[in-house]
């Protein structure tokens, strides 16, 4: 009777800590969650890719939503959230347009609001590589 | 104010977006980068051929 070894678990690095801190990290900063857990190379490139988005809305004369009287304010003010302290920094600031006038600021708008949502979907990316589902 | 155009805004946008989608949907970085252009060729095909339309529908 031969004893087969068990297949050896691939090596994580050994993580320890607040197992929510990358995702947190992520949040507030974009690309912060890869950077905590030594992705230099994919935190650096999403940082880059959604700062630049939300940079870019703004100089769209893009909308910072501040207000939830509709579903759709509120729906714009999620994705907006999503951005973490790039958005608590722009109405800090007071950047972005009050409202939308132009076909250009209506773009804007739309480029803030996915930076957001592209960010909450990188945090969670960060939380994933934590947790060992993905490498 | 920065006022590009429709289609050097769909660039921009395909650019980013396919960026993220690339580096967090797969697992690999050659599959990365395989996905993150798949991405990008989507966004700007789809608005290529939906101007198309539009274009064809109006006339």
């Amino acid at each position: 009777m031969s004893s087969t070894p068990n297949k050896p678990v691939p090596s994580a690095p050994a993580q320890s800590g607040f197992v929510f801190l990358p995702l947190i990290a992520g949040w507030l900063i974009p690309g912060a969650g890869h950077f905590l857990l030594r992705k230099w190379g994919r935190g650096a490139l999403l940082a880059i890719s959604i700062i630049c988005m939300f940079a870019i809305g703004l100089a769209m004369q893009g909308k910072l939503y501040a207000n939830a009287h509709d579903i759709l304010e509120i729906l714009g003010l999620l994705g907006d959230l999503g951005s973490g302290l790039l958005y608590v920094v722009g109405r800090a600031m007071g950047l972005g347009a009050d409202s939308v006038q132009l076909t250009v600021a209506d773009w804007g708008t739309r480029f803030i609001v996915v930076a957001g949502l592209l960010n909450i979907i990188a945090a969670v990316d960060a939380h994933n590589i934590r947790t060992g589902r993905k490498s | 104010m920065f006022s590009p155009s429709h289609f050097t805004a769909v660039l921009l946008f395909g650019v980013f977006a396919s960026t993220v989608f690339g580096i967090t949907q797969r697992e690999t970085p050659q599959r990365m980068f395989r996905y993150g252009l798949y991405c990008f060729s989507l966004f700007v095909g789809s608005a290529i051929v939906l101007s198309w339309v539009m274009y064809l529908i109006a006339r």
